[in-house]
């Protein structure tokens, strides 16, 4: 049944509007004359977190195609949140690397439009358009440095491998669409189920063409092999910004599609789903272990943290969702705050991104490397902070789903992957500065983000209850 | 609305004359020694065979594939050969393949062109009471009034949302693209 009412598309439209705003703002710009076009992407940022605040428990629908429900708010706040970080940063970044500012920002916002779509899709149609609004968004930021061979590189390759997996989703919906006449998730999943002893061979292969098609988005094993190169080349901004926020939208489409409509073909995807999670959880670590490039090192502990979330996937259960949401918040706070720095410690002529040159950051910048010691604590799993939290409910709910070895993979590569986190900290502190140029001190609105980050990491490690709760309150009313 | 397609007096000269434009495009395709040409070639074929979408009365068909196909996609083609700036084939290197290999095309055209050919047959001779089945089975949306219908009722969001992803797509494109001021 079609509902025609506007509510649960208002914090979509908040940041359609402000990257409106911003587009046309950049064109009607006169040449070097200033404009606080951060200021009006962080409004229409505030909208969107606002008007997800309002529509908490309301459960609206637009169009029969929008839900709002709190899964969905949720990770719309931990996107907004995703957004305000990218554009915080940006604020310091983008005049010394020569970034167009209007229209990054207005790319990020529209970035982030098609990734909160995607979260509040309950249409496989819809679900693809957002995939796409979202893609085609990052591909161009990933190579906005056009100066940058690397990062044109990336963004090339991340195009056209991205194309491919776009067209593996949409062949998968298109095939569910001609076995039951419908792109909803609701009807698919009722007629899917009424099948679900003998299933047509058809809906099998529509399961593994959008497991390959969200496999992929989540840079999860064997479909990662965009994902090193596409972090390394892009703007360190940008990696913190698809690592967080394309990883939360896709694991959240994700969830809905797999837990939702196609949960009744559990037993046939959950084994495929299995292996790739191991894989992704060993290969991220082990190979992270040998890179030197810290931003590379970063890319392959998020394919890591990918299979982590696949856990929480897996078990299925209501604590392995809601250990799913939670997960990407502490995540996406974690990994944004460290690609952060690293985006305020490179320069416009060099990343600044390998590991001898964090040597002795103590020395010259004691509060960014304080800062990142914490970050990198977080993303090892370390308490009392957010990854610790994060990493333990994910593991006590694939436990719980009676994931055992899966758990016990988890556990060891999570120890693993403590090695190259600690390098980096070692590094940090532990050694003399050589003879590289020292980096820019780091003053203004980008503190304000890390520290809004660091806020986050703490509070989610310190007392995670109160957003434990709202996650399961998130989780216990859908699906 | 007429019940059947009936294959009698104009109607069959229109197909003979489409038909015989969308063979004869194909068929000159493959004749060209020029890629340009070959390019040229298949937008008349498509042209014929949108000539016959519009004979099994299905006007939307016939529109978007002389919109999408001989517009959009035909002149992403030429680019790309005058991109590569390949004039014509080259006899010099056909000459240097070798004679073993020089049958290959060939065989395998030939072989592809008859599968086609015999499923093709297969299928004919599996559906019973071909003309007027067909006729019957004619799906009501063709017409570009009921998809515009659909397309604003039932799809509306999705075909709006289409509008982000066409601007966001120019935007970026532009972003990357544009003259960067120094």
């Amino acid at each position: 049944m079609t509902t025609y009412s506007f509510d649960a598309v208002i914090p979509i439209v908040c940041v359609i509007l402000a990257g409106l705003v911003v587009m046309l703002a950049e064109a009607f710009r006169g040449r070097g004359e200033k404009m606080p076009l951060g200021g009006l992407a962080v409004i229409g940022l505030v909208g969107a977190a606002a008007s997800s605040v309002l529509l908490w428990n309301r459960n609206a629908t637009s169009f029969g195609v929008v839900t709002a429900d709190n899964f969905a708010l949720f990770l719309n706040l931990v996107l907004v949140a995703v957004g305000l970080m990218t554009v915080l940063i940006t604020a310091q970044t983008a005049d010394r690397d020569k970034l167009p500012a209007g229209e990054f920002y207005a790319t990020a916002l529209f970035a982030l439009v098609g990734m909160m779509l995607m979260v509040q899709a309950s249409d496989l149609l819809v679900m693809f358009l957002a995939l796409e609004t979202m893609s085609i968004a990052v591909y161009v930021m990933t190579g906005i440095r056009r100066e940058a061979v690397n990062g044109t590189e990336a963004a090339f390759k991340y195009f056209l491998l991205g194309a491919f997996a776009s067209a593996f989703f949409l062949y998968g919906v298109a095939f569910l669409y001609g076995t039951t006449g419908s792109t909803s998730l609701d009807r698919i999943g009722t007629i899917v189920a009424s099948q679900a002893m003998a299933p047509n061979p058809l809906v099998l292969m529509a399961v593994g063409m959008l497991l390959v098609g969200f496999a992929f988005k989540v840079a999860a094993v064997p479909f990662h092999m965009w994902s090193p190169d596409a972090y390394e080349g892009a703007p360190a901004v940008v990696t913190g910004f698809m690592s967080t926020g394309v990883k939360a939208a896709a694991i959240a489409g994700f969830t809905r599609v797999f837990l939702s409509a196609l949960e009744p073909m559990i037993g046939y995807w959950a084994p495929a789903l299995w292996v790739i999670a191991a894989a992704t959880m060993v290969l991220g670590t082990v190979v992270g272990v040998q890179q030197t490039s810290i931003k590379r090192m970063l890319a392959y502990s998020s394919i890591a943290h990918g299979g982590y979330l696949l856990l929480g996937l897996l078990a299925g259960s209501d604590v392995g969702k809601a250990s799913i949401l939670f997960y990407l918040a502490a995540y996406a706070l974690t990994n944004l705050g460290a690609f952060g720095i690293i985006a305020l410690l490179g320069s416009y002529s060099r990343d600044n991104d390998n590991l001898r040159d964090y040597a002795g950051l103590w020395h010259s910048h004691p509060v960014l490397a304080t800062l990142m010691a914490l970050f990198l604590l977080s993303l090892g799993g370390f308490p009392p902070t957010a990854g610790f939290i994060a990493k333990w409910y994910v593991f006590s709910a694939a436990i719980g789903a009676g994931y055992y070895w899966l758990a016990i993979i988890g556990f060891l590569s999570s120890v693993v992957s403590v090695y190259f986190y600690l390098r980096i900290v070692v590094m940090m502190f532990m050694t003399d500065r050589d003879a590289r140029p020292v980096p820019a001190p780091v003053t203004g609105i980008a503190l304000a983000g890390l520290a809004l980050s660091l806020a986050g990491v703490l509070y989610l490690g310190v007392l995670p209850s109160q957003v434990i709760e709202w996650a399961q309150a998130s989780v216990a009313t859908i699906f | 609305m007429r019940r059947g397609c009936s294959i009698l007096g104009s109607d069959l000269i229109l197909f003979g004359l489409f038909a015989a434009v969308a063979v004869m495009g194909s068929l000159a395709v493959i004749g060209q020694k020029n890629p340009i040409y070959s390019v040229l070639a298949l937008i008349l074929s498509f042209f014929g065979l949108s000539g016959l979408y519009v004979l099994l009365e299905a006007p939307f068909v016939a529109v978007v594939q002389i919109i999408i196909y001989a517009g959009a996609i035909m002149v992403l083609f030429l680019f790309v050969v005058m991109l590569l700036n390949v004039p014509r084939e080259d006899a010099a290197e056909w000459d240097r393949t070798h004679p073993y290999y020089r049958p290959a095309p060939a065989v395998l055209g030939s072989a592809l062109a008859a599968a086609t050919l015999g499923l093709l047959a297969w299928a004919f001779s599996r559906t019973p009471g071909l003309g007027a089945g067909v006729a019957d089975a004619r799906p009501a949306a063709s017409s570009v009034g009921q998809l515009g219908r659909v397309l604003f009722t039932d799809y509306m969001f999705a075909f709006e949302v289409t509008s982000i992803l066409i601007l966001i797509a120019m935007v970026g494109a532009v972003a990357l693209a544009r003259k960067r001021e120094q």
